[in-house]
C-alpha cells in the first residue's frame, strides 16, 4: 500500500525529466562526442579520436585562458568572500546593534544592486570610467597630480585583465555581504557578550563565533562563486572581446569564438568539455569537503 | 556602489559637445534628451523591452511550474532514488552553458526554434527550474505532514492536495522564486546572444551589447542606452526589493 501510493508521484516528474533530458543531458553528451570529431558545422562530423584533446594540451591560448580563470577566481571568490566577511561582521557589530533593521535592509539593497545590474550596462559604465582619453579614472588621476599613471586600462594587454578583475570584484561583493549578513542574524548575540566578558579580543570572537557560526553559508558562497568564476563570459564579451590579443581570453569565451567565429565546432566542444570537467570536479570537491567537515563536527 | 549609476544618469542627459568639453564627471550644462531619442529609435527599444519582458515572464511562470511539479514528487512524494534525481537536476545549473551551446544550436535550427524567443525560454525554464527544484524540494520536504493527512482524510486526491494545499501554503516562496527567475533571465547573456540573431527578437542586454560593439554611437547615446537598459531592472528591484532579500535568505541556507 505504501509503495503503491508513492509510485504515483513519478507522474509529476515526467515533464521536468523530459525537459532535463532534451535540454541538458542529450546536448551535454553530444558535446562530449563532438570533442572527438572534426566538424565545421556544415558537413557531418568526422571522428578523429583524441586529436582535439592533444591539440588542446599544446594550445598556449587554452592554457592562458585557464590562467585567466585563476585571476577570475581571485576576483570573484577570494576577494569578495574575504571582503564580505569583513564588511558583514563590521556592519553587524557596529550598525546592527545600534540601528534598526531598516538601515540594515537599505545597506543590503545598496550592496546587492550591482548583482542585478545587467552586465551589458555595467560594461558601458566601466567602459567610460576606463576610457583612455577622457575617462573618469584618468581624469581623476590627473586632477590629483598623478597624471603619470594615466593609462589605456582596457586597451593594453598589461592592464586589461586586471581591469576586468576589478570590475568583477565590484559586481560580486554584494552577494557574500548579503548572504553573510542574513546568516549572522542566526547567531545568538549573548555568545559575543559572554566571549567579551571572558576577555576574548575582536579577532578571537570573529574566529570562534562568527566564522564557525556561518560556515554553511561560506561554503555555499565559495562554491557558487567559484563555479560562476570558471564560467564567466558576459564581462569579457562586453568589455574586451578577449583582447587585446588574447590577454583577457577565458575558456568560455574561447569556446564561443571557436563555435561561431572560427567555425571549428569540434575544437570548441573540446574546450567546453574540458571546462565542464573542471567545473564538475570543483563542485564535487567542495561538496565533499563540506560533508566531511559536517561529519567531523558531529563526532 | 551606486556611484556608477549616477554617472550613467549624469551622462545620459549631456550633449556630445558638453561631454567632450567637461568629460564624464562634469555636471551637465543643460538637459539634452537627443541621446535617449537616438538610442530609442536606433534599436527599436520598445520592441527589445517587450522581448525581454516576454522571455523573462514566461521563464518565471513555467520555471516555477516545473519546479513545483518536480519538487512535489521529490519533497512530498519522496520517490525512491530522489537524491540521484536531484543530482541530475543540479547538473543543469552547474554545467557551463558553452557545453550545451552547439548541440542546442543544431537542435533548435532543425526544429525551427532558432532565432525565436522560445529557444531561450525553454533553456532557462530548465536551467532555472533546476535550481527551483532543488530549493522547493527541501521546502516541500519540511511541509507539515498533518496538513497533508488532513486533506487526504477529507478525500482530496494527490492533484487536489498539490494545488489546494501545498501551493497556497508555499505561495510566498513561489513568489520569491518567480522574481528571481525573472531577474536572472532578464540578465542572461550567452544563450540569448547565440540564439537571438535578428534585431527583432533580441533582448535589451543583447541589443545594447551588440550596439556597443559596433562603436557607431557617441558617448551620450551609449549612456542613454545604459540608462534605459537599467531602468526596468531598477524599477523591478525597487518594487520587489523586500521579497528579493528575504528570498536570498531562503536561498542561502540550503
Amino acid at each position: 500500500m505504501r509503495s503503491e501510493s508513492r509510485k504515483g508521484y513519478w507522474l509529476y516528474l515526467i515533464p521536468g525529466a523530459i525537459l532535463l533530458t532534451v535540454i541538458i543531458i542529450v546536448p551535454l553528451a553530444w558535446n562530449v562526442y563532438l570533442s572527438f570529431t572534426r566538424y565545421r558545422g556544415i558537413k557531418p562530423p568526422i571522428w578523429i579520436g583524441l586529436d582535439n584533446w592533444k591539440e588542446l594540451f599544446q594550445d598556449a591560448d587554452f592554457w592562458a585562458s585557464f590562467q585567466h580563470s585563476i585571476v577570475m577566481v581571485v576576483a570573484m571568490v577570494i576577494l569578495p568572500t574575504a571582503f564580505g566577511l569583513f564588511l558583514a561582521s563590521l556592519l553587524f557589530d557596529l550598525v546592527g546593534r545600534r540601528f534598526n533593521g531598516k538601515i540594515m535592509g537599505l545597506l543590503r539593497a545598496v550592496y546587492y544592486l550591482p548583482q542585478i545590474l545587467p552586465i551589458a550596462i555595467a560594461a558601458i559604465v566601466v567602459g567610460w570610467i576606463l576610457r583612455p582619453e577622457d575617462g573618469a579614472l584618468n581624469d581623476l588621476l590627473k586632477a590629483v597630480g598623478l597624471g603619470g599613471f594615466q593609462h589605456n586600462w582596457l586597451g593594453s594587454p598589461d592592464t586589461a585583465l586586471l581591469s576586468i578583475a576589478a570590475v568583477l570584484v565590484w559586481i560580486q561583493i554584494g552577494y557574500p555581504v548579503v548572504v553573510f549578513m542574513s546568516a549572522l542574524q542566526r547567531i545568538d548575540p549573548q555568545l559575543y557578550e559572554a566571549a567579551e566578558l571572558d576577555g576574548a579580543n575582536w579577532f578571537q570572537r570573529f574566529r570562534a563565533i562568527t566564522l564557525a557560526g556561518i560556515r554553511p553559508e561560506i561554503f555555499v558562497v565559495v562554491l557558487t562563486c567559484t563555479v560562476a568564476a570558471l564560467k564567466v563570459f558576459g564581462p569579457v564579451y562586453a568589455l574586451t572581446r578577449g583582447g587585446p590579443g588574447s590577454s583577457t581570453i577565458v575558456p568560455s569565451y574561447y569556446s564561443y569564438t571557436e563555435f561561431f567565429t572560427a567555425q571549428r565546432v569540434g575544437y570548441g566542444a573540446t574546450i567546453a568539455t574540458a571546462l565542464t570537467v573542471v567545473v564538475l570536479a570543483v563542485a564535487i570537491f567542495f561538496v565533499r569537503a563540506q560533508f566531511r567537515l559536517a561529519d567531523q563536527e558531529e563526532q | 556602489m551606486g556611484a556608477p549609476l549616477l554617472l550613467v544618469l549624469l551622462n545620459a542627459v549631456k550633449s556630445p559637445e558638453d561631454f567632450s568639453a567637461h568629460g564624464p564627471l562634469g555636471l551637465p550644462s543643460g538637459i539634452y534628451l537627443d541621446g535617449i531619442k537616438t538610442f530609442w529609435e536606433a534599436v527599436d527599444f520598445p520592441r527589445k523591452v517587450w522581448n525581454s519582458v516576454l522571455i523573462s515572464g514566461l521563464v518565471a511562470v513555467f520555471g516555477v511550474l516545473v519546479s513545483v511539479l518536480n519538487a512535489y514528487a521529490l519533497g512530498i512524494g519522496r520517490v525512491r532514488g530522489r537524491m540521484w534525481v536531484l543530482v541530475a537536476f543540479l547538473l543543469a545549473t552547474i554545467v557551463p552553458q558553452e557545453a550545451l551551446l552547439y548541440p542546442l544550436y543544431i537542435m533548435f535550427k532543425n526544429i525551427g526554434l532558432y532565432d525565436t524567443i522560445w529557444s531561450v525560454v525553454v533553456v532557462f525554464v530548465v536551467v532555472h527550474g533546476a535550481f527551483g527544484t532543488y530549493l522547493l524540494a527541501s521546502v516541500f520536504g519540511a511541509f507539515p505532514r498533518e496538513l497533508l493527512e488532513a486533506a487526504a482524510l477529507d478525500g482530496a486526491n494527490r492533484r487536489q492536495i498539490l494545488w489546494r494545499v501545498v501551493v497556497p501554503v508555499c505561495r510566498p516562496t513561489l513568489a520569491v522564486l518567480a522574481v528571481f527567475f525573472f531577474i536572472w533571465t532578464w540578465n542572461e547573456f550567452l544563450i540569448p546572444l547565440s540564439f537571438l540573431v535578428s534585431a527583432d527578437n533580441q533582448t535589451v542586454q543583447v541589443g545594447i551589447a551588440t550596439l556597443q560593439g559596433e562603436r557607431i554611437m557617441n558617448v551620450t547615446t551609449i549612456s542613454a542606452s545604459a540608462l534605459l537598459g537599467v531602468l526596468p531592472t531598477l524599477i523591478f528591484f525597487l518594487v520587489f526589493q523586500r521579497t528579493l532579500t528575504r528570498g536570498l535568505t531562503a536561498g542561502a541556507i540550503k
